[in-house]
């Protein structure tokens, strides 16, 4: 549970010393009550205050780490039930599991093909974010074989999943330096996975599909035994059953301050699933609702580019929303008879525009107006683009630019022609495309032509 | 050993029910969630989310994957209506974009007779839409609404600038009406007062608070149905109407599913592509309150039920 100032000063020094650059120490505990400074600038707090304010001021979903340094995931940390309250901060990794029964020349070039999978979109790339190793020969050899083999081809986070602590400490031994999340701890051999996690120093999954009660007391065994880096599986993996499940998980960890169960989610929507699209499908929900680590099945460009964008949505900061800056943005190397358009800085709007007039190879102005960040339909129904505003933007941005005064709209809001040719004079104003993949043709037979 | 107690949320507001059809057509009926989507340890879901399928009034010019998924019936809205049934539509949701001045500027008395025909080929009930050109929308609905009369039927969309038309309409034929707003929960529910201002009950009122497709302002659409679920739960009633989303109409005219070639590798093969496009949209939407899915594709339509039914399922 988060502590009140009040409570935090209870455990400070209480000598207004100011070494942590606050008049007071009461001051002090306001500011770390809305975390907004770090409790190691209190030099002089006792032993025992730090160990109460450290677990009281723990984040309410541990984040974990899976990989190292330079190729790593990280998961948890999310502060809120739902994106418009605040944001969700820290995308689930997607992963495809790999069988060490599969043909070496099969896991080799699943993996290179996945490893090198890579998508834009509004201007990032988006990508998987590594494999899980699946020990379903039951065998050491072949799990370490198999690792070795996707090790050979990549070095993105890995998940290791059996439930044999031999053939895990095999597997760790090959590949403990980029750590993995060690897949799965249960109520049987969960002492010596959480050996392995703490001689490895590498995360670790708890498994417990018996209950959230059952789920904790493992948890709590767990970290008695020195672990705490921890991701949870509580066994759901249909659609009904998971989400109820991650939405009592996150509750229990944000409402309730349940510290046992406040550790990212892992799930496995190939093992609800009873189709391929199911299984996109179930990603899709979990990405929306709670998971921290998704483990898929199925690999295809077709099925990663949609997930990978609903992720991208879902994650996108909604206090932040994606804008470009009010101006005149040339494509293609524009010269001053080249055509010249309008449209919202919505950054989306933008980037369907630019992609679609530099895919049509024609070179073209785009003035962006200041919309707040509203699409064009939306920002026209706002009445932040309307003629005014438009008129005002062409002048600002376009005069030194292009020698004609021929302007293309976007068709959806071709009511704003005749305002337009008042605000306007002499001007033409051409209705464009409702789509901006229109605009190509439409460059082709109404500019030109 | 801690024992978990499972946390509730104690919500004092509860979702409208909205029944369309009856009267001899078969009744469906939408809302009535006491708690958010399918959290049934929550709370009560009596109603689980319908499917209606586009049916357009003149043929489309749609990816060709959706025209092959239908064949040759896109071009007769009777012969399409009754495979979308068979396809298991709980609801038709029948597009007059024939009235449109850019297509065949239909008059209301042509899309009336359309209207008719449907209505006696299918007993599903239907929404109807008109072209989504303010003085056509007003002429071919007012009209669709009196022949529709007694069949209950959503008709839409109900926006600011026309809303007494449409809600009278709705008066006059017992009929319900499909408020849309731009992804912004106040105009959402200050059309609703509007609309009930006009006279036409809240139980008659279907909110459409705008669908962005997935990768275009899908974030925006989900988190504002978060938020007016959120508000309709925590007890304000102008808000506590069911929600219908357009997805198959927002997703299949997006590039990733119009264009075949001349698109990156990473895109995919793009039937696949385009299929998970709307279906992707539909999942994430149900996930924040949508009670009507509007789909395109027979696909979709199957995994959107399947899921459903795993939803819904205890």
């Amino acid at each position: 549970m988060a502590l009140s100032g009040i409570q935090i000063y209870k455990f400070l020094p209480k000598t207004n010393c100011k070494k942590c650059g606050f008049p007071t120490c009461l001051a002090f505990a306001m500011k770390l009550a809305s975390r907004e400074v770090e409790l190691s600038l209190c030099p002089d707090i006792s032993e025992e205050g730090k160990a109460a304010l450290e677990t009281a001021s723990r984040p309410p979903i541990r984040l974990v780490t899976i990989g190292s340094d330079s190729k790593k995931v990280e998961v948890g940390n999310e502060v809120v039930m739902f994106r418009h309250e605040k944001t969700f901060f820290h995308q689930p990794g997607l992963v495809l599991r790999i069988s060490d029964t599969e043909p070496q020349e099969v896991v080799t070039s699943r993996v290179s093909e996945v490893a090198a999978y890579s998508v834009e979109r509004v201007g990032l790339q988006l990508s998987l974010d590594g494999f899980a190793i699946q020990n379903k020969s039951k065998e050491a050899a072949s799990f370490v074989s198999c690792i070795e083999t996707v090790r050979a081809k990549t070095d993105l986070p890995l998940v290791l999943i059996s439930d044999d602590p031999g053939a895990m400490g095999a597997g760790l031994d090959k590949t403990a330096k980029s750590k993995p999340l060690i897949y799965a701890a249960t109520s049987d051999n969960w002492d010596k996975m959480a050996e392995l996690s703490k001689q490895y120093q590498c995360p670790l999954a708890v498994y417990e599909p018996q209950g959230l009660t059952e789920l904790a007391g493992l948890v709590e065994q767990v970290n008695k035994a020195g672990v705490e880096d921890i991701v949870l599986d509580p066994g759901a993996r249909g659609f009904v059953d998971s989400l109820s499940l991650f939405t009592q998980l996150r509750r229990l960890a944000l409402r309730k301050s349940f510290s046992l169960l406040g550790y990212p989610l892992i799930s496995f929507p190939g093992e609800g699933a009873e189709t391929l699209a199911e299984e996109a499908t179930l990603c899709a929900q979990h990405i929306a609702k709670y998971s921290g680590i998704i483990v898929l099945d199925h690999f295809s460009p077709a099925m990663a580019y949609p997930l990978l964008t609903l992720r991208l949505n879902i994650y996108t900061d909604p206090q932040k929303p994606m804008r470009l800056e009010a101006g005149i943005y040339p494509i293609n190397e524009p010269k001053a008879d080249s055509p010249l358009m309008v449209s919202t800085n919505f950054s989306l709007t933008y980037f369907s525009i630019s992609g679609e007039v530099e895919s049509s190879r024609w070179p073209g102005w785009l003035v962006i107006c200041d919309t707040e960040g509203l699409s064009v339909l939306t920002a026209w129904s706002a009445g932040k683009f309307d003629a005014e505003r438009i008129a005002k933007a062409v002048k600002q941005f376009a005069a030194d630019k292009v020698s004609h005064q021929r302007l293309i709209i976007p068709g959806r809001v071709s009511v704003l022609r005749g305002e337009l040719e008042e605000e306007l004079p002499g001007w033409e104003i051409m209705v464009g495309p409702p789509e901006a993949m229109g605009i190509g043709p439409y460059l082709k037979q109404r500019w030109a032509g | 050993m801690p024992v978990v107690e499972v946390p509730l949320e104690k919500w004092t507001g509860k979702i409208r029910e909205v029944t369309l059809g009856g009267n001899g057509r078969k009744r469906v009926v939408v809302g009535g969630e006491a708690t958010l989507p399918f959290l049934h340890f929550e709370g009560s879901i009596p109603n689980r989310p319908a499917i209606a399928i586009e049916v357009d009034d003149c043929q489309p010019a749609w990816s060709p994957h959706l025209t092959a998924a239908w064949g040759d019936v896109v071009a007769d809205p009777v012969g399409w209506a009754k495979k979308a049934v068979e396809y298991g539509a709980d609801i038709i949701a029948l597009y007059l974009k024939s009235a449109d001045p850019d297509e065949q500027n239909s008059s209301a008395a042509e899309t009336t007779k359309v209207v008719d025909k449907v209505l006696s080929a299918v007993d599903v009930p239907l929404i109807i839409y008109g072209p989504g050109v303010a003085e056509k929308d007003n002429e071919v609905l007012v009209a669709a609404a009196d022949a529709a009369r007694g069949q209950r039927v959503a008709l839409g969309n109900c926006e600011e600038k026309n809303h007494r038309t449409i809600a009278a309409a709705c008066i006059a034929s017992n009929h319900i009406a499909i408020a849309r707003t731009p992804i912004d929960i106040n105009l959402a529910k200050q059309l609703n007062i509007l609309i009930s201002e006009v006279g036409l009950s809240p139980n008659s009122i279907l909110m459409d608070p705008t669908t962005g497709a997935l990768g275009y302002g899908i974030e925006y659409s989900y988190s504002i149905m978060d938020r007016i679920r959120l508000a309709a739960l925590s007890g304000d009633a102008m808000v506590a109407m069911p929600m219908i989303c357009t997805v198959g109409e927002e997703s299949w005219r997006q590039k990733e599913a119009m264009v075949t070639s001349g698109v990156p590798d990473s895109w995919g093969e793009h039937e696949q592509r385009s299929l998970l496009w709307e279906e992707i949209t539909a999942v994430a939407l149900i996930n924040s309150g949508a009670d009507i899915l509007v789909l395109r594709h027979p696909k979709t339509v199957e995994l959107a039920k399947a899921t459903i039914d795993k939803l819904m399922a205890r």
